[in-house]
């Protein structure tokens, strides 16, 4: 498996650890335990089929990518910064 | 038709051609007391024990594939019962009595081999750690033995003890632990679910769950519609799409886990081995290959197949374990989806809508827990009560955080087992 | 039988070998198969049930027969196949799966049990009396069962992986593999041609026939040259590609000297790679297909082009006489071949009644072989029934048999593309697009003309060139032999008597016809109970006919019954050569500290710390560990110790928000906390339970230093950045870690001030110095760090410089130590000293507790948010039902303790509803006596005084100790704050 790094070009899948859901992102605001922090941290759609997941070139840059994938057949779509253009 | 060994003669001497069919191949009814969804070896043994234990035979397993298609055909056969936590002790031990007569209650034979397990340890932390889960064992009524190092070297002479990077410092051994073979018990199960009178419907896809008012009427399938008082879903691998169905979410992501078998040997490993530096596992099977396994890919994946970086990681714990399985070569790799749950453990439960149960989340325990779940699944869906020694699987324990059960110690969230 | 003067080696140096003890002599390189075979040696192998006697069938890595063990000792390689190990001066090679050997195998009386070991039949048996099985059954089963044996020894051979990466990837150097590299390479792209055998040019190496008007092989070596020639094209030889998989990369396994008497030292026998291709050609070509009959697994019946590859290649038949069987016109060849060459063809026996003719040879139209006779050890004659019913015996020492071909589509299913069904050749080809960037071309598609071969290898070429933005050249391809496949479809000729399919696991035609009896009627039922397909040859040889009867026993249509599927690695490959390099240490990095020459100088031993090495204890004469960890433990509260902490992670945090972000990600606040000051943090995870722990010191407004432990320094920092980038993107912080950079060393004890105070420039001035304060200091000019914490519960500072004076700086520390009375102390004494005071390592974070379980509830600021704040509310994680922190200190003064035994109420019973909680770490404790232990028991903090019950049943011990606070020793703080 090889994903593009927006700043470093393709490489193998070994230089990159995963986080899972790209919903991750969307860390709630609120301090108390709430139905909304359930489904942020426990509840997913976990799609088969096109899915977007938060994969870190560690062993590179060190950015935290966002990658549209197919949980199917592994094609990857497209790879971006986990925040846009962000500095990673 | 009773199995034995004379049987085995009689047909040999009259040239095999009196063996039956092992299960019919019925038409779906319109309904049924209970569908289950789902002919992997959970769903068979929930039928299974569900006609046995609780006299329901109005049952249908719905198979999109063919029985036994999913992960307990693709696993690496390991059988056990070596888990500390509460809710996994209990499940577990009672996991593997079943095991233990499930010979004698199927008449058929899955070569249930408890050729003992050793859990390999590498520090005085682990050791410790390792300690407490075979106390924990023990305080279970299970058997559990911490081995030194000489006492892992006389079970496992061919362990890199030199030079090894993370030297061996012991072992803790279950006797009871071992392998079977696993088409055999999705086969049993579904011989001896058929043989009580349960419809085992091969290729009949579920494509919906009907609920009206809160309560489930029955489900749609690519052979049409069956209307059903409960429907139960065992779908480790599509939890999440059939849950849906009903307008679920649940705390799951699909992973692969990758397993490998090499070419037929003569006997050299006779137990059950794991490493505790890195993912690896094996066993040597009745036909020679020795069956391995390693952890994760590590994203999520419904293809059913790995990639290289975990293939080499789990020869490269081989190599340093036991350098003299290099010669031996990986005949072929597969992969099963695993339900994976924030903690790592199961779930067994009743679901947010009437007359609907699930059991899911089985992560790459599954195997082992066949007997244990589909038991305590019927009880459930037959009694609407938790079977004790499953009571702690529930649903809503990652929102109470009330009873989870991470055994790693990873920590109860995804992507972290 | 060997054919002097024939054969593409016949100029070969003649070389000695040895097979099953006996001497033979062969020409170097041919296969082993070969060989034998010229030397009359009809058994290789023995089959995995019934003990069959076998010979070779094939002339490729898909042999399911002659399967042999080459070299002794440690050496020893099982299931090598004889058709691909090379032959060379000194090869010693042994049948296997026999005794006393292939030749006489008195476990052939296996075979006279067959009628009552038919599939599946150990799943009806052998189940009384339940003990039986595993003290009787399996063990038999097990030891008749497998192939060859594993030397049992530590693997002494090098084996090596490799990376590389191309624009195209052309797998096969056959006409379509060999043409796709042509084109490519003309057209400036980066191709590797990665081909099985010892030599490319694939099939045509085996026929005879004419390309470019010029012999083929003559045509093979002219594109060699001119692939010789381009830098950018890279031809692997021996080189079998394993596996596809995503975003084009494939797995290919080198043999690299296994093929040689003398390897040069340090040549790895095999290389496994990792190919990373921008589009890829899948040029494997096609597999003859054996058909079944009864009796087909006598020694002496091979594929027919496999003889044709031995008659070509190798100047070898495999007899004095041959009968060939088939049912298309490429079995026709054989005939025409091996006639031409002086062999008597006896019979060309062909299914179809309108096969044409053989020049000089006796034809049998619309005729099939039914059986075959002959002794134990080989064909003698074969059964022939003729289109009118007639059944005519023909003595005869070979036959050759062909059922069609099967094109190789295995590295198309490696990605879960399912082959499609063609009918008119009556065979699977890969299904469109069955590999994103993967072009079948040639055989391996469905074109089994050499000409075909040659244009589909240039097309495919072409597409991927212009897939690349590269200009295709202005190619044609070569003039060759385009006649069409013709066959009629033949998997099994009806009869009695045991017709093989699956030759090495002995899975039979009425194997197949018994599980479509019992309702193993789905193709993967049927392969799973006959374990059809499971053999080394993963049924390469079997597949599809089996299907094709299984369909006809359950009266569907092949397509309707079932596809055929294969998974990786395409050949078996051995767990050496994808394990490579993790033999011994080479399985992980070792992490070695700057005091680590110096700690093995003093003789300490070294143990693992994730992936560092650390000092368990610096023994002096005899002591033992506990001798040593007791002399050190007081060494620290008595006078002064000196150890290595620089494993710990180090993070230096910096930026404008820096200290908001560490109140983000620490429990507790640091914003407030001042320059020049420390102050202990906890981390949790986002799921509310503890992470880690450490310090974190504050050297100005906008520069923080982070200690985290060592086994998560990993983690805490993967998860900063986390943090830093996917959660406050718009906050200006930067944390990177300076583990490596900073060699750093706790000294710890009442006279720790007085060393230090010699070693810092200027002095120490302690007044200037209070607890849990930090900054810079310089050791003789070098800029370095005091920290001014404790993990001992003595007065204790931690000091730090660039690493690369780590050496000398833990020298100079040792020094001054030793003159005070103090020295080095280990793990062993660290833990003694933070267990005494109840300081929590990862024995206690491990992952399941909470900061109410660690008596930490306070620690998470009610005054803002941090990770892990929502989920700790849950009402799981916290409460009087939770295991709680507790010291735990023995009834009986100087009971030996040990961690993992489980917390019982005094007279409970010892069973699992009565468990209240465990012990996670004990050490001797030299402050206050005997031993000591921190440990979870069930509303623990409430129970302080209560003697309680530790069973540990694995080392058999219970012990009484009473529940104490986990800070045993100076709970006050007097000492550390000197």
């Amino acid at each position: 498996m090889r994903l593009r790094c927006p700043l470093c070009g393709e490489r193998d899948r070994r230089e990159f650890t995963y986080k899972g859901a790209a919903v991750a992102l969307d860390r709630p605001a609120t301090e108390a335990w709430s139905a909304d922090w359930d489904d942020y941290l426990h509840n997913r759609a976990n799609p088969a089929g096109e899915t977007r997941d938060l994969w870190q070139h560690a062993a590179g840059c060190g950015a935290w990518l966002v990658v549209t994938r197919d949980t199917v057949t592994h094609s990857i779509a497209d790879v971006r910064l986990a925040r846009g253009e962000g500095t990673a | 038709m009773r199995f034995s060994g004379f049987r085995v003669l009689r047909e040999g001497l009259t040239g095999n051609r009196g063996w039956a069919p092992h299960w019919r191949d019925p038409e779906p009814k319109s309904d049924y007391d209970v569908v289950i969804v789902g002919g992997g070896g959970h769903g068979l043994a929930t039928a299974f024990y569900l006609a046995k234990e609780h006299g329901i035979t109005n049952v249908a397993v719905l198979e999109k594939g063919y029985l036994g298609g999913g992960n307990v055909g693709r696993n690496t056969t390991i059988v056990r019962a070596n888990y500390f936590l509460p809710g996994n002790s209990e499940f577990y031990s009672h996991s593997l009595k079943l095991w233990e007569g499930m010979e004698e209650e199927l008449n058929f034979n899955v070569m249930h081999s408890q050729r003992g397990l050793i859990n390999l340890f590498h520090s005085d932390g682990q050791r410790d750690a390792f300690a407490r889960r075979g106390n924990a064992m023990v305080n279970q009524g299970d058997d559990a033995i911490l081995l030194d190092r000489e006492g892992v070297r006389k079970l496992l002479p061919y362990l890199d003890f030199e030079n090894t990077r993370f030297p061996i410092y012991g072992g803790l051994y279950h006797p009871r632990g071992g392998t079977a073979r696993h088409d055999a018990v999705a086969w049993g199960y579904a011989r001896g679910a058929d043989a009580r009178g349960v419809d085992l419907i091969q290729n009949c896809e579920v494509t919906g769950i009907d609920v009206e008012q809160g309560r489930v009427t029955g489900v749609q399938t690519t052979r049409g519609a069956i209307r059903a008082k409960k429907v139960a879903i065992v779908v480790a691998g599509r939890s999440s799409q059939v849950a849906a169905m009903a307008g679920l979410r649940l705390p799951i992501e699909s992973h692969v886990l990758q397993a490998f078998v090499t070419e037929g040997l003569k006997p050299v490993i006779d137990h059950v081995v794991s490493f505790g530096m890195g993912h690896f596992y094996i066993s040597q099977s009745d036909k020679g290959g020795l069956v391995f396994g390693g952890d994760l890919d590590f994203y999520a994946s419904y293809a059913a197949r790995g990639n290289l970086p975990m293939v080499e990681h789990v020869m490269e714990a081989g190599m340093t374990l036991m350098p003299m399985i290099g010669k031996a070569k990986v005949l072929r790799s597969w992969g099963g989806i695993m339900d994976m749950t924030p903690d790592g453990s199961p779930i067994i439960d009743r679901a947010p809508v009437a007359g609907l149960y699930l059991n899911c989340g089985w992560c790459y325990g599954g195997f082992k827990a066949v007997p244990g779940s589909g038991f305590s699944f019927a009880h459930l869906i037959a009694t609407d009560r938790h079977h004790p020694p499953a009571a702690r699987y529930r649903l809503d324990r990652f929102a109470t955080g009330r009873g989870l059960m991470d055994e790693e110690g990873t920590g109860a969230q995804h992507n972290l087992h | 039988m060997r054919l002097p003067g024939r054969g593409r080696n016949a100029g070969a140096e003649e070389v000695r070998f040895r097979f099953d003890g006996r001497d033979y002599r062969g020409r170097a390189g041919e296969p082993l198969a070969a060989a034998l075979l010229a030397n009359g040696v009809r058994v290789m192998g023995r089959s995995f049930k019934y003990h069959r006697p076998r010979g070779v069938m094939t002339a490729g890595s898909e042999e399911p027969n002659a399967l042999v063990t080459v070299g002794r000792g440690a050496d020893r390689e099982p299931n090598v196949r004889a058709t691909v190990q090379e032959v060379f001066e000194g090869l010693e090679a042994y049948g296997q799966n026999a005794w006393p050997s292939v030749h006489f195998d008195l476990m052939a009386v296996n075979d006279l049990f067959a009628p009552f070991l038919g599939a599946g039949f150990y799943y009806k048996t052998f189940m009384w009396p339940r003990a039986f099985w595993e003290k009787l059954y399996e063990p038999g089963i097990r030891r008749a069962a497998g192939l060859g044996v594993l030397s049992g020894e530590h693997n002494p051979d090098p084996y090596e992986k490799a990376f590389a990466f191309c624009d195209l990837l052309v797998i096969g150097a056959g006409p379509a593999g060999l043409m796709a590299a042509l084109a490519a390479g003309r057209a400036g792209a980066e191709v590797i041609l990665a081909d099985e055998g010892p030599e490319p040019g694939g099939r045509l190496l085996s026929e005879d026939e004419r390309v470019e008007g010029q012999p083929a092989q003559a045509w093979v070596a002219v594109v060699l040259a001119e692939l010789a020639e381009m830098p950018n094209v890279r031809v692997m030889t021996r080189t079998t590609v394993t596996g596809a998989y995503d975003q084009g990369t494939y797995g290919a396994l080198e043999r690299v000297s296994a093929h040689m008497a003398r390897p040069a030292p340090g040549l790895p026998r095999e290389c496994f790679w990792r190919i990373a291709a921008k589009r890829a050609v899948l040029a494997a070509g096609a597999l003859e297909r054996p058909v079944a009959f009864a009796g087909n697994d006598r020694p002496g019946v091979m594929l027919a082009s496999a003889m044709r590859s031995y008659l070509h290649r190798w100047g070898v038949a495999p007899g004095r006489s041959v009968v060939v069987f088939g049912n298309n016109d490429d079995a026709q060849r054989t005939a025409r071949d091996l006639a031409a060459a002086g062999v008597h063809v006896a019979a060309m026996v062909d299914a179809r009644t309108d096969a044409p003719e053989v020049a000089g040879v006796r034809m049998f139209r619309g005729a099939v072989v039914t059986g075959t006779a002959g002794g134990r050890h080989g064909l003698e004659a074969v059964t022939i029934r003729c289109e009118d019913g007639r059944v005519e015996r023909i003595a005869v020492e070979s036959l050759a048999v062909s059922g069609g071909w099967n094109p190789a589509v295995h590295l198309t299913c490696h990605m879960n593309g399912r082959p499609v069904w063609r009918e008119e050749i009556a065979a699977f080809v890969p299904a469109d697009g069955a590999v994103p960037g993967l072009a079948p071309a040639g055989a391996c598609a469905g074109e089994f003309s050499t000409r075909g071969c040659l244009e589909a290898g240039l097309r495919a070429a072409g597409a991927a060139l212009a897939d690349l933005g590269m200009q295709a050249p202005a190619m044609e391809a070569p003039e060759a032999d385009a006649a069409r496949y013709r066959l009629r479809p033949l998997w099994a000729v009806e009869g009695r008597g045991r017709a093989w399919l699956d030759f090495q696991n002995d899975v039979t035609v009425k194997d197949v016809k018994l599980a479509a009896q019992e309702n193993y009627a789905s193709v993967e039922h049927m392969k799973r109970y006959t374990t059809q397909g499971m053999a080394p040859d993963q049924g390469k040889n079997s597949n599809v006919a089996a299907l094709a009867v299984l369909a006809e026993a359950t009266g569907r249509g092949i397509p309707e019954t079932g596809t055929t599927t294969f998974r990786p690695p395409y050949v078996p490959v051995s767990i050496a050569a994808m394990g490579a390099g993790a033999q011994g240490k080479g399985f992980a990095p070792e992490r070695l500290t700057t005091s680590h020459a110096a700690s093995r100088a003093r003789g300490a031993p070294m143990i693992e710390a994730g992936l560092w090495y650390r000092p368990s204890y610096f023994p002096q004469g005899d002591e033992d560990w506990e001798a040593a960890c007791r002399r050190e433990a007081r060494m620290v509260r008595e006078a002064v110790g000196v150890a290595d902490v620089s494993t710990l992670g180090k993070i230096d945090v910096q930026g404008a928000d820096a200290a908001r972000f560490l109140d983000f990600v620490y429990t507790n606040t640091f914003s407030t906390l001042k320059p020049g000051r420390v102050r202990y943090g906890l981390m949790l995870r986002e799921d509310g339970h503890v992470m880690d722990d450490g310090t974190t010191a504050r050297f100005g407004e906008t520069h923080f230093v982070m200690t985290t432990t060592t086994a998560a320094a990993g983690e805490v920092m993967a998860h900063l950045e986390w943090v830093r980038q996917g959660l406050r993107p718009d906050w200006d912080v930067r944390p990177i870690s300076v583990t490596e950079q900073w060699a750093q060393f706790a000294v710890a004890g009442p006279r720790s001030a007085e060393l230090l105070d010699g070693l810092i420039d200027g002095g120490l001035d302690k007044d200037a110095w209070p607890f849990m304060s930090c900054g810079k200091v310089t050791v003789q000019g070098i800029g370095g760090r005091l920290f001014r914490i404790s993990f001992s519960g003595e007065e204790g500072y931690e000091i730090a410089l660039p690493a690369r004076y780590g050496a000398a700086l833990f020298d100079e520390l040792l020094t001054r130590a030793e003159a005070l009375g103090g020295g080095p102390y280990g793990m062993e004494a660290l833990n003694a000293l933070r267990v005494e005071k109840g300081f929590i390592t990862h024995a206690e974070i491990h992952g399941r507790t909470t900061a109410f379980d660690i008596g930490m509830a306070r620690m998470v600021s009610a005054k803002k948010d941090c990770i892990g704040k929502a989920a700790a509310t849950r009402e799981g994680l916290s409460g009087e039902d939770r295991e709680q922190l507790v010291g735990l200190r023995p009834v009986e003064e100087g009971a030996r303790m040990t961690a993992g035994a489980h917390v019982f109420a005094e007279g409970a019973a010892h069973v699992r509803e009565n468990s209240e909680g465990y012990v996670t770490s004990v050490a001797p404790s030299v402050a206050l006596g005997g031993w000591l232990g921190l440990g979870f028991l069930r509303n623990g903090r409430a129970r302080h005084g209560e003697v309680v019950v530790l069973v540990d049943h694995l080392r058999g011990r219970r012990l009484r100790a009473t529940v104490q606070d986990p800070v045993q020793y100076d709970p006050e703080g007097v000492r550390l704050r000197g």
